[in-house]
């Protein structure tokens, strides 16, 4: 069983919803993000989505945007980003990692030598943000004769003919992305999230998580009520933008309220 | 338009050419494309959109477009004879209107009430602009910060036009980081809005499409060719960007033998400095940025660099599918003029023959005369001559040190 498979029949047992923290790696430097990891996983993160920094994001909003101009600015490689998974697993064997980013920093490394290097690493999943289940097919396979599970995204526009397309390529989870719009946008309808909730499940078995406009403990707590994994990104990364000044601990704390907030739900 | 019927088929129908091309983008834009692909394919076959196409290309743009014997210029090198297809006279100044009436009429048609572009020089803006007001559309023009600063006559030509423009500071603020803020308005608006991307570059459909609508320049070509000279070109010449006025000249004539096909990628300071945006001279891996799978500048790390040109249009780190496919294939040629040489040509253009060419035209212009040196004085070259140069007036005279 896989730490993400693994980590989802743990929290469904206890009946609890996963909290997914997001945070861009490099940022704000580079020898910083293992311990931001660490900070994430004792304020209650169930699974962390490592950001790999792209020169061109375009899925994402100006916050994630600077995150991944900082880290770039520090010259943060893909090589790199597997690096710090490979130093947080000596601390924590337990918390599944999931790479987000973009198709072409893994294209340029070559599919088979980034699953290779990734999979040694400890990472337990890709999400690559342009790479839909129409051009994943072969690189897909790659990720998962690694152990590697591909994360898929799924969108408010998305009929069901391409739900059935990505539940035969998805393992680990699926990502929903609960508005039209980028990364960081604010005006969730978790009564319309709910609704596209249940389409989905008659289509797909894997767990569900809903991200984009996520930006507090209340609207964390109204989509654990509906969804399987909460996932908060551009708020997660704000915190990292105010300086590193204490950062570690008010990333605990933050995501402790959440945690709290979500288990209440 | 699509009615040739040419032994080359590309794209395959999953949109791509060859190894190139794809549609490589969030999810939430796939059923948009996927929309477009099957009212594109519908209204190719329509006749009355087809019509009305024509239509507004001859009453509107003023098409055909001559083709021109450039004599003076011709004899000033000494060896082939340079004729210009003279884009540079269609309404707006450029190749750029051919496309943006054709996906106008394709937003209009789908029921859009808003189009959104990205632009480099400008050109590709003022043109969405133009058409928007033609058809009342409301328009959104993203262009770089820097490009905003060194193409100030077409911001303020677009704001005439009653587009707003929208200045993108992020990354290098450049062409691929305006076609980047397109992308994100698009996700965020994509119900009511139309994405009118400007060259043959980006997720499938649009290569195909941008290609099927600027194809009229090389059909227009092939006919003016047999009726003025008695026969096809040895050579066509064309610059490439993203490669829109390239491939709308060379699609007719991928399978007329004895036809070269030469694009000219913008040489920037120098290929050696580094300092260029010329992907396909310089053979760059293949990468994915903005929805597709093309020859990409970039690092070891696969992050895009940042690429040089002293025209705005040509500072693109990536290059059309098919471009790179023909590349690949060896039907098209791809070879750089840097800014120096555009300039030196920019001048002769003026001088010899009182025509003041955009200065990514002059690139091919550049390396037009450069070629027709090394032939002889019955062989043909056929330049297409993409846009005016009024734009860049202004930069000319500061390089040239004067103050307008």
């Amino acid at each position: 069983m896989s730490r993400i498979q693994e980590t989802f029949s743990r929290l469904q047992a206890a009946k609890r919803r996963a909290l997914i923290p997001f945070i861009t790696a490099g940022d704000p430097r580079p020898e910083v993000t293992v311990e931001l990891m660490h900070a994430l996983v004792k304020g209650g993160a169930d699974v962390i989505e490592l950001g790999v920094p792209f020169s061109d994001p375009m899925a994402d909003g100006p916050v994630i945007q600077r995150a991944a101009e900082r880290a770039l600015a520090h010259g943060t490689s893909l090589r790199q980003v597997i690096e710090m998974v490979a130093a947080f697993r000596r601390d924590d064997a337990k918390t599944p990692v999931v790479f987000m980013g973009y198709a072409n920093p893994v294209e340029a490394m070559g599919y088979e030598a980034f699953s290779k290097a990734a999979s040694a690493a400890g990472v337990d999943g890709v999400l690559t943000v342009d790479l839909p289940p129409e051009e994943a097919g072969e690189r897909v396979a790659v990720l998962k004769q690694y152990g590697i599970d591909p994360i898929f995204l799924l969108a408010p526009t998305t009929p069901v003919a391409r739900m059935q397309a990505v539940a035969k390529l998805a393992s680990g989870y699926v990502y929903y992305v609960s508005l039209k719009g980028v990364t960081g946008a604010a005006n969730l309808d978790v009564a319309d999230v709910a609704k596209h909730l249940d389409e989905l499940r008659r289509h797909i078995s894997l767990p569900i998580g809903v991200g984009f406009g996520i930006s507090d403990a209340a609207s964390a707590a109204a989509v654990a009520k509906v969804a399987d994994a909460v996932v908060i990104g551009s708020r997660v990364v704000r915190e990292v933008e105010q300086g590193e000044a204490g950062l570690a601990g008010r990333l605990t704390t933050f995501l402790s309220d959440v945690r709290s907030a979500m288990d209440r739900a | 338009m699509a009615d040739n019927k040419l032994s080359y088929q590309q794209p395959d129908q999953t949109g791509h050419y060859g190894q190139f091309g794809g549609i490589f983008v969030a999810e939430t834009l796939i059923p948009a494309l996927d929309e477009l692909r099957v009212e594109f394919e519908k209204a190719m076959r329509d006749p009355d959109f087809l019509a009305e196409y024509r239509h507004e290309l001859k009453h509107y743009v003023g098409r055909p477009s001559p083709l021109y014997h450039a004599q003076r210029l011709s004899d000033a090198m000494g060896g082939a004879q340079i004729y210009l297809k003279r884009e540079d006279l269609n309404h707006t100044g450029a190749h750029k209107v051919n496309n943006t009436i054709g996906q106008a009429l394709l937003a209009r048609r789908m029921g859009k009430k808003r189009v959104i572009a990205e632009t480099g020089a400008g050109q590709h803006g003022v043109a969405s602009a133009t058409v928007a007001a033609r058809y009342g559309l409301e328009c959104v023009v993203y262009m770089g910060a820097e490009d905003v600063k060194r193409q100030a006559p077409n911001v303020f030509r677009m704001k005439l036009l009653g587009a707003s423009v929208v200045p993108v500071e992020s990354g290098s603020k450049t062409l691929k980081d305006a076609m980047n803020e397109a992308m994100r308005d698009w996700v965020t608006n994509v119900d009511s809005t139309y994405y009118i991307i400007g060259t043959c570059a980006g997720p499938h459909p649009y290569p195909q499409l941008v290609r099927d609508f600027q194809s009229v320049i090389g059909e227009e070509c092939k006919v003016q060719c047999g009726e003025q000279i008695g026969r096809q070109p040895d050579a066509v010449v064309a610059c490439v960007g993203g490669g829109s006025n390239a491939i709308g000249i060379f699609y007719p004539y991928i399978d007329v033998p004895g036809v070269r096909l030469i694009g000219v990628e913008a040489g920037g300071l120098g290929i050696e400095t580094g300092k260029h945006a010329a992907p396909l001279t310089t053979h760059a891996r293949p990468g994915v940025l903005h929805g597709q799978r093309v020859n990409l500048m970039q690092d070891e790390n696969g992050q895009i660099v940042d690429t040089h040109s002293i025209s705005a249009g040509l500072d693109y780190p990536g290059v059309g599918p098919e471009h790179c496919y023909l590349s690949e294939i060896k039907r098209a040629e791809y070879v750089a003029a840097n800014d120096d040489e555009a300039l030196v040509a920019f001048n002769d253009l003026c001088r010899y023959e009182g025509i003041i060419p955009a200065l990514e035209s002059s690139h091919a212009v550049a390396h037009a005369c450069k070629l027709a040196k090394t032939m002889s004085r019955d062989q043909v070259i056929v330049v297409n001559l993409s846009g005016r140069g009024d734009k860049d007036i202004p930069t000319i005279a500061r390089l040239s040190g004067i103050e307008l």
